[in-house]
């Protein structure tokens, strides 16, 4: 079946591991960052490493770099669709 | 090959993988309604929630993240080997995530067993005395983490029929679809804790 032979990309292991230590690297940077107390810059710090480290996985581990272009157009949509919610949540809870 | 003629598979991995996506969106649209709702309730109550997530043990925490960030390399890795023909690899970097998986959930078990032992769980005395603000943090708290911990334990059997598979052959180097699904699943419970992390144990 031709759908299925579209040449198989095989990511070396030395990838996976590469993104792994950048992805440790980013929890303990975030750990590391969380422990002083800088109120909002805190969280701010926090929730933009996990960001980061999420892209990481979504890109790599879950192959979106070397799949179907499709996919990663549907994962940035929804990505911005949970922003636009989190968003106008907000805007209701601060000047209400 | 898939190639020969003679070969009348039915077989459509992208759309295989589709379908896999599709779902992963509506878990994100899931918990993604559940940080919006810790958030707004954090926002409202931010004192009390201050004071909670202090309760929370960081190091166990950590420790978990590093698990599972580990356990989601080796999953992808076992892909590599499967398309390398590495069969017993594969089966062994999958044995690897399965076991790390168990042993989360076996530090979970720890971690809510000293909250219980401490008074703190959904409708404890303990709790209510302490307030709204309290009683709303470990409400989404043990939500949250007992919802991701169902996903693991969905994950895990996930991956272990597809080890089994991948066993007897069902699953092999040109026909891997469904090992890729287990580890895109895997993938997804690994990102929602990427972010239950940060905003239960870290910010405080």
């Amino acid at each position: 079946m031709s759908k299925n032979d579209e040449k198989q990309h095989i990511v070396p292991y030395r990838t996976f591991l590469l993104v792994l230590l950048a992805l440790l690297a980013f929890t303990f940077i975030s750990i590391g960052a969380t422990s002083y107390n800088l109120g909002p810059v805190t969280v701010l710090i926090a929730l933009l490493l996990a960001t980061f480290k999420t892209i990481l996985v979504l890109t790599y581990f879950m192959h979106l770099k070397w799949d179907v272009k499709m996919f990663g157009i549907l994962v940035a949509a929804v990505l911005a669709l949970i922003g636009v919610v989190i968003f106008i949540t907000f805007l209701d809870y601060l000047f209400r | 090959m898939s190639q020969d003629p003679h070969t009348d598979e039915h077989r459509d991995d992208i759309g295989s993988r589709f379908g896999m996506w599709l779902f992963i969106f509506t878990e994100l649209l899931l918990f993604a309604g559940l940080f919006i709702t810790y958030s707004v309730f954090r926002y409202k109550n931010w004192q009390a929630f201050h004071l909670a997530a202090e309760e929370l043990d960081v190091f166990i925490g950590a420790l978990n993240t590093v698990l599972l960030l580990a356990s989601s390399a080796t999953i992808a890795m076992s892909i590599t080997a499967l398309q390398q023909k590495r069969k017993v690899l594969s089966l062994g970097l999958m044995g690897f995530t399965l076991l790390v998986g168990v042993i989360f959930l076996v530090n979970k078990y720890f971690e809510w067993s000293l909250k219980f032992e401490h008074g703190l769980y959904p409708g404890s005395e303990t709790l209510v005395e302490l307030g709204k603000g309290e009683v709303l943090f470990f409400g989404l708290y043990f939500f949250m983490t007992g919802l991701h911990a169902l996903h693991i334990i969905a994950g895990l059997v996930f991956i272990g029929i597809v080890f089994n598979r991948i066993i007897k052959d069902k699953i092999t180097h040109d026909n891997f679809v469904h090992l890729e699904n287990a580890g895109l699943y895997w993938h997804l419970v690994d990102i929602i804790w990427i972010f239950l992390f940060p905003l239960f144990y870290l910010i405080t």
